[in-house]
């Protein structure tokens, strides 16, 4: 770490070391307990609570000077609330930033696990809005923290119980509760339920931190992670019929995009990265080979 | 009988004896005296060194002027009003039971089982059909609904009851038509032991007739029947003994 | 008759200020059976009903229940997880205002598998062929399982709660004045409907009323509260046709009959 890259007067990542080490230890609670939501002292940051406070102040804990840092808003790295926080910390700790899944050693994210499949040296920071997954029937706090303590479960069945009943299927698409480590009932965060599989089992270290609720949980390496489901509605991914526009994928999470005044529509790859990995399609588009890459929406504003 | 051969009575096997002869009730030194906290604690002495005893098959009317404590002894047998001195022996699953000391799960039990009780009012919950409120008493004890439904049926048909009164509720009822209902209830399980409070107060005589058949059924089975009936015919028609029940004087008990 | 009771109350008391609340209760009651608490506003029935359906840890004394696998369990002393599994499983609370035991922001047929999938039923088709079976054994419109209770009469709240709670056989359930603010129609049947309930599943229930008919209609027994303690209990028609304390004579003879 060289001093001269964080902007004068600040400490490294912000918060100083004391919040630091306090967030550190609610961090390992967290991890020690998979699942469990760790009160911490949440500080205020230089940002409005639903901008990712929590997860910047895990991110800005974690932290260390040589880690490379990616960070994705609903999978795209482009997005305002993604290229803030990175120019946040690049900023104020002088790491090295990137777009790429592969490379990054710490992502932060917002609404979206990346389609490549992480590492074991890989840490993944999720920006919570509700940590509580019974908040929805339970409005009680001290009832709530009680209902996790004894496993009194059996309301978040009621949710999907009632989505069957109204729609014939399970109709949550995302924030979809799961079961960690056979344990806790755990709010994913709202990412899509596409992304759910991808937390069981998952090599990388898995953070989560809600700024304006002020609670901390993890998923440990290699944790079981359980899409809660009924027998005869067992739980299911989303899936279209369509593929990306840009890069043809079919196995990714798929964004719709309206494209004209018209209301021409098209399908294209949450994940900036994972798209532009895959490169566009030779015969759909035409790529002009001397034009630096922008977003995945201008190069289809360009070519259709 | 003395007291002596009751106790011999309940060692013996019940085989070896007729019904006739088996004692069902037998009440010993009962009184009763009302207290009315809130009316200045007066005392009522309603019943006073009452002994009585009741044997299978046979029917006891008890005899006496109005307000002599005819319906106090008869609601006192079934446990209804409690007695301030004495015993009430039941004859219950082959051995005498005392009313006055047995705890109330056991009193449950023995008018679940033993005694059958028909008052002059019936009192049920309302709107419920007058054939599910005579086949209670059976269903009550484990009886299937398709069985308790058809001796209900036989019972209000006896009873004259028309058949489209069954699914009304007899709250709506006129008042000989709800005895008549209330008689059906009681005599629909036949218990060993039946308290009938006037039964055919409020009946014609073709009704009080079918009444003092269904007595005599239950008399040739080998129940024991107390009874206050105002109606000199039904009373002569089912009386074995009279007992005089009498609040001023030692009562004097007929002899059997 | 089975002669080990389900509940045994020994000396139990929960007071929140001298004369407040309930003092040294002591009872039985046993499997089919309809224990009526009676008693006015404020002679601490509900207070009773609440520590002994474990809701409320009393100052002294205590609260045992034979469980179904017939251990004896001293409810205060067991872990709170273990009570309240008792209170999904082998026990119902039927509360006066529907609302308070229903999720009134859920459907009915949620409202009645709630137990089941608390219980770990996790197949939904079963869960809602219980709860049609349910609706309609508490005679409500089974069309109507997907509607929210708030479109419910008040009636038919009630028979939802009960059917709520009758779904994982209770052995024991407990009521607070389960018809309090019902009309006197909706009322018969709803006493019709927990009386035939109580029979046919051989329930056995507390029953809190003020409603000394009520009383008479559903309980076999009876408990009379006064101050916070027991005056007088017996078979219900003996209390009430020849009451022995002056309270009981007094609230008897206070009761209007039409």
């Amino acid at each position: 770490m060289s001093a001269a890259t964080i902007r004068d007067g600040y400490n490294f990542a912000y918060l100083d070391e004391q919040t630091k080490r306090m967030i550190r230890r609610a961090l390992l609670k967290a991890v020690a307990i998979p699942g469990y939501q760790v009160p911490f002292g949440g500080r205020e940051m230089p940002m409005p609570y639903g901008w990712g406070t929590g997860g910047m102040q895990v991110t800005a804990a974690v932290i260390g000077a040589d880690d490379v840092l990616k960070v994705i808003d609903q999978g795209a790295d482009d997005t305002t609330n993604a290229v803030s926080i990175r120019a946040f910390f690049k900023d104020l700790t002088g790491v090295e930033t990137t777009e790429k899944t592969r490379e990054a050693s710490l992502i932060q994210t917002r609404h979206r696990i990346p389609e490549a499949a992480l590492q074991e040296d890989q840490i993944l920071v999720y920006q919570v809005p509700i940590p509580e997954p019974l908040r929805f029937i339970e409005p009680s706090e001290v009832e709530t923290r009680k209902m996790h303590a004894l496993e009194d479960y059996g309301v978040m069945h009621v949710k999907l119980y009632e989505d069957i009943a109204h729609f014939g299927h399970i109709a949550t698409t995302y924030a979809y509760p799961v079961m960690v480590n056979g344990r806790y009932i755990m709010d994913p965060s709202p990412i899509p339920k596409f992304d759910n599989p991808k937390m069981h089992q998952m090599p990388a270290l898995q953070l989560f931190g809600a700024g304006r609720e002020k609670r901390i949980y993890a998923i440990p390496p290699y944790t079981d992670v359980k899409s809660l489901d009924f027998e005869d509605h067992p739980f299911e991914i989303q899936q279209w019929d369509e593929s990306c526009a840009i890069c043809g994928s079919h196995e990714s999470f798929l964004d719709e995009v309206i494209m004209d005044d018209l209301g021409t529509r098209s399908f294209i790859c949450s994940d900036t990265d994972f798209c532009r990995e895959r490169g566009p399609i030779e015969e759909s588009i035409n790529m002009p080979v001397d034009t630096p890459i922008d977003t995945p929406i201008d190069i289809l504003r360009e070519t259709l | 009988m003395t007291l002596q051969m009751t106790t011999q009575l309940k060692t013996q096997a019940t085989t070896q004896l007729t019904a006739q002869l088996k004692v069902m009730i037998d009440v010993q030194g009962l009184s009763k005296t009302f207290t009315l906290h809130n009316q200045g604690g007066i005392q009522l002495k309603v019943l006073n060194n009452v002994n009585l005893q009741v044997n299978a098959g046979e029917c006891t009317v008890l005899h006496g002027e109005s307000g002599a404590g005819k319906s106090t002894l008869l609601r006192t047998l079934y446990a209804n009003y409690l007695p301030s001195q004495g015993a009430i022996n039941i004859w219950h699953r082959h051995e005498m039971i005392n009313l006055a000391t047995a705890h109330s799960r056991l009193l449950m039990e023995i008018r679940k089982e033993t005694l059958g009780y028909v008052s002059q009012f019936l009192r049920v919950i309302p709107r419920v059909s007058t054939l599910d409120v005579v086949m209670q008493p059976l269903r009550e004890r484990g009886v299937c609904e398709a069985e308790s439904r058809a001796k209900a049926a036989d019972l209000l048909t006896q009873l004259n009851i028309p058949e489209r009164l069954w699914a009304l509720a007899p709250s709506t009822f006129s008042g000989g038509e709800q005895q008549r209902v209330n008689i059906a209830r009681g005599f629909i399980v036949d218990y060993p032991i039946l308290l009938l409070d006037e039964p055919t107060a409020s009946l014609d005589q073709r009704n009080s007739e079918v009444v003092i058949k269904l007595i005599q059924q239950a008399l040739s089975r080998g129940t024991a029947v107390v009874g206050i009936f105002h109606d000199a015919v039904v009373r002569e028609s089912v009386a074995d003994h009279f007992f005089d029940v009498n609040r001023e004087a030692e009562p004097a008990a007929v002899d059997f | 008759m089975q002669s080990e009771p389900l509940l045994r109350v020994n000396n139990l008391s929960k007071l929140y200020a001298p004369g407040k609340g309930c003092e040294e209760i002591s009872l039985d009651l046993y499997p089919g059976e309809v224990l009526g608490i009676v008693g006015e506003s404020g002679s601490g029935k509900s207070t009773l009903l609440t520590s002994l359906s474990a809701r409320l840890e009393p100052n002294a004394g205590e609260v045992l229940y034979r469980n179904a696998k017939n251990e004896w369990l001293n409810l205060y002393e067991l872990p709170e997880s273990e009570r309240r599994r008792l209170l999904r499983t082998e026990w119902g609370v039927v509360h006066q205002h529907a609302r308070d035991g229903l999720r009134m922001g859920v459907s009915a047929g949620a409202n009645i598998g709630e137990r089941l999938m608390a219980v770990g039923q996790r197949h939904y088709g079963n869960i809602r062929k219980e709860g049609l079976r349910w609706m309609e054994d508490v005679e409500l419109d089974v069309s109507r399982i997907d509607d929210k209770p708030n479109t419910y009469s008040g009636g038919m709240q009630q028979r939802l709660q009960i059917a709520r709670n009758l779904v994982t056989h209770p052995r024991l359930v407990f009521m607070d004045e389960p018809t309090g603010g019902l009309d006197v129609s909706v009322q018969a049947r709803i006493l019709d409907l927990l009386r035939t309930l109580v029979r046919d599943l051989n329930l056995a229930v507390v029953i809190v009323t003020h409603d000394l008919a009520v009383a008479r209609l559903l309980a076999q027994r009876l408990v009379v509260m006064r101050h916070g303690k027991i005056v007088e209990t017996g078979l219900t028609d003996q209390v009430l046709d020849d009451p022995q304390h002056p309270y009981t004579q007094l609230l008897v003879s206070s009761v209007l009959t039409p």
